[in-house]
């Protein structure tokens, strides 16, 4: 199980996460969207670029709340909700974002 | 990995016994444990040479350790009042999704083991060995139950099928055949803390992030305390609810209902998770090592009183099993139960007066209760019979004017699952859990349309997030489930009792 990169392989779970986070470029992030059936625009790359940058930091993603926040700062108040996530990664910000992102999957009672 | 669409099942508003549809869910199984996942547990990495043996040598232990796994295995009479108690075969049609049929795939290994009978007659008398046919069967209907012992209501012996399907995870984990979502959650809370994976620093971040939200919401400085040593209470929440929506805003309900009530609190670093997967994979070792992290804090912390937040099987790993499993607690507080449900500790408060609700707070809403499984047929609240069935919805009712039960069979003790419950909240299973919701969802729509509901509580983390992502499937907004704090929150008046 692998994604296909500019020649490269990056290996990836049953789920499609990939398994060494290390090996993420942007490139990737279009190819895992277009399997999530996901086009990606401005605002999604606004909320994988603030995923990757909170995984830096703290090695997880953040909750809902504080992604939210993140995103009203950046496009602006009328896109500041757990709704406009869903419209963007309609499975789910925290699972399909973090695939997307190429961040491991946030795991537990979620 | 695009998505197989689901076919929802049809809301009928009379419940009717299915016509049965033979392997109609033979396809739906989660993903195997990676030895990453096994090995913290103490399990083997991958499947055992002589896995067969290995596997009737753990039934015999547990048949020896567990005197109720033997009973529930002799006893059925196959008399039929179980068949179709179960949420998953009400939304599969699968006829081993019927409890007796799940029973029976570890009391066909049992019979031929471990009975006179079935070790002469053979199949003759619905004896098997084990096989790779029998443990594939066992892997996909073993994880199609959610635990949640609706079916032993209803059953004349009070077989507990729970029980049985966490002793075949159990067998399973021990040949090397575990589950994916239960072991590398059970792993993570070795390594971090919780379930989430979330470390000390980002759940301390989180929290601060929280009380800025706090405070521009109420204009009052309401803390969410992190490892304060000499705190009177330790507070066990689910780790969903740093995390997830809607269960922050039952954090936020916790905090305020403390703040208010003027008593001292913290959240742990090193216990900073409610649920108790061990016991969705049936293994007494793992469950004990979990609940002696909450043990450790509340010694290291030195508090006089520990509470969980709002999380199902939480509460029934802590009200049922905590003090076998991580007891004494003489160190405690004994004015006071251990350990408490936020439930208990907030309606305490109400019935004092101690806290000031305006409940027109929560006049936009109609709202209908979801008694979660494990707190309803495993646990108590408060000092009554029935306890746990009362003190929520007093709770609710105590700050939320407009309230209605769902149907009287679908509450209470005869209460149906969420869908998602023990180790089924993983996405592989989402067909499962969709189709599992169809009997909550059928006494939900019944009361959206006949009393105008427009919100539905619950108390556990689990049912919050599976209600989260499978409302929408039968057309209702994700937002319809709230939690009992989230309510709580909403209505309490900060700045007026303190």
């Amino acid at each position: 199980m692998a994604y296909e990169v500019n020649g490269q392989t990056i290996e990836h779970d049953e789920e499609g996460y990939i398994t060494d986070i290390t090996q993420w470029v942007p490139e990737l992030a279009g190819i895992i969207a277009k399997e999530e059936e996901v086009d990606l625009t401005d605002e999604h790359w606004e909320v994988i670029k603030f995923l990757r940058e909170y995984y830096d930091e703290y090695q997880i993603a953040p909750a809902i709340r504080v992604l939210v926040k993140a995103v009203k700062k950046k496009l602006g108040p009328e896109r500041g909700s757990n709704k406009y996530l869903y419209e963007l990664f309609p499975y789910g910000p925290a699972k399909q974002a973090c695939k997307i992102a190429g961040l491991p999957k946030p795991t537990g009672c979620i | 990995m695009a998505k197989a669409k689901i076919e929802v099942p049809q809301i009928k508003t009379k419940r009717e016994m299915p016509s049965l549809q033979p392997g109609a869910m033979a396809h739906s199984k989660p993903y195997v444990a990676a030895p990453d996942h096994q090995k913290p547990l103490g399990f083997p990495g991958e499947l055992v040479d002589n896995w067969e043996e290995k596997a009737v040598e753990k039934l015999r232990e547990l048949l020896g350790k567990y005197r109720s796994l033997q009973v529930f295995l002799d006893s059925c009479v196959h008399c039929g009042a179980c068949t179709d108690k179960c949420h998953y075969f009400l939304g599969t049609k699968d006829p081993l999704n019927m409890p007796v049929a799940r029973q029976d795939l570890l009391r066909q290994v049992y019979r031929k083991h471990f009975t006179p009978a079935g070790k002469a007659f053979g199949g003759i008398v619905n004896a098997k060995p084990m096989s790779k046919e029998v443990l594939d069967d066992w892997y996909k209907y073993y994880h199609q139950c959610s635990q949640c012992r609706r079916c032993s209501v209803f059953c004349p012996y009070g077989i507990d099928t729970a029980e049985i399907s966490m002793a075949a995870r159990e067998i399973m984990d021990h040949i090397g055949m575990g589950q994916k979502y239960c072991n590398e959650i059970i792993a993570k809370v070795y390594k971090i803390g919780n379930n989430l994976g979330l470390p000390g620093p980002a759940l301390k971040a989180t929290l601060e992030d929280f009380e800025e939200d706090l405070l521009d919401e109420t204009g009052i400085e309401v803390k969410l305390p992190l490892d304060v040593e000499g705190a009177e209470i330790l507070l066990i929440a689910p780790s969903a609810d740093f995390f997830a929506e809607p269960h922050i805003d039952s954090l936020f309900g916790y905090a305020k209902v403390f703040h208010q009530a003027g008593i001292s609190w913290t959240l742990s670093t090193y216990a900073s998770e409610a649920g108790n997967f061990g016991m969705f994979i049936g293994s007494y070792e793992n469950m004990h090592k979990i609940s002696n992290r909450i043990r450790k804090a509340a010694i290291d912390l030195g508090v006089k009183r520990i509470v969980f937040g709002e999380c199902g099987h939480a509460w029934r790993v802590a009200y049922a099993f905590l003090n076998t499993l991580a007891g004494p607690w003489d160190f405690l507080d004994p004015k006071y139960p251990v350990p408490q449900s936020i439930i208990e500790f907030t309606h305490d408060l109400i019935r004092r007066g101690a806290l000031n609700l305006d409940k027109t707070a929560n006049d936009h809403m109609t709202l209908t209760y979801h008694d979660s499984c494990n707190v309803a047929r495993a646990t108590r609240m408060g000092d009554m019979p029935g306890g746990q069935l009362i003190l929520p919805r007093e709770v609710i009712k105590a700050v939320c004017n407009k309230f209605v039960d769902m149907d009287a069979d679908t509450i209470g003790e005869k209460t149906f699952c969420c869908g998602g419950g023990g180790g089924i909240l993983t996405d592989e299973l989402l067909e499962l859990r969709v189709k599992g919701a169809l009997p909550r969802m059928e006494a939900l729509d019944a009361v959206v349309k006949q009393e105008g509901v427009t919100h539905m509580a619950a108390i556990c983390a689990i049912c919050k997030s599976q209600f989260s992502k499978v409302l929408p499937y039968y057309g209702h907004d994700m937002e319809m489930i709230q939690g009992v704090h989230q309510l709580v929150s909403n209505a309490i008046q900060l700045g007026t009792k303190e």
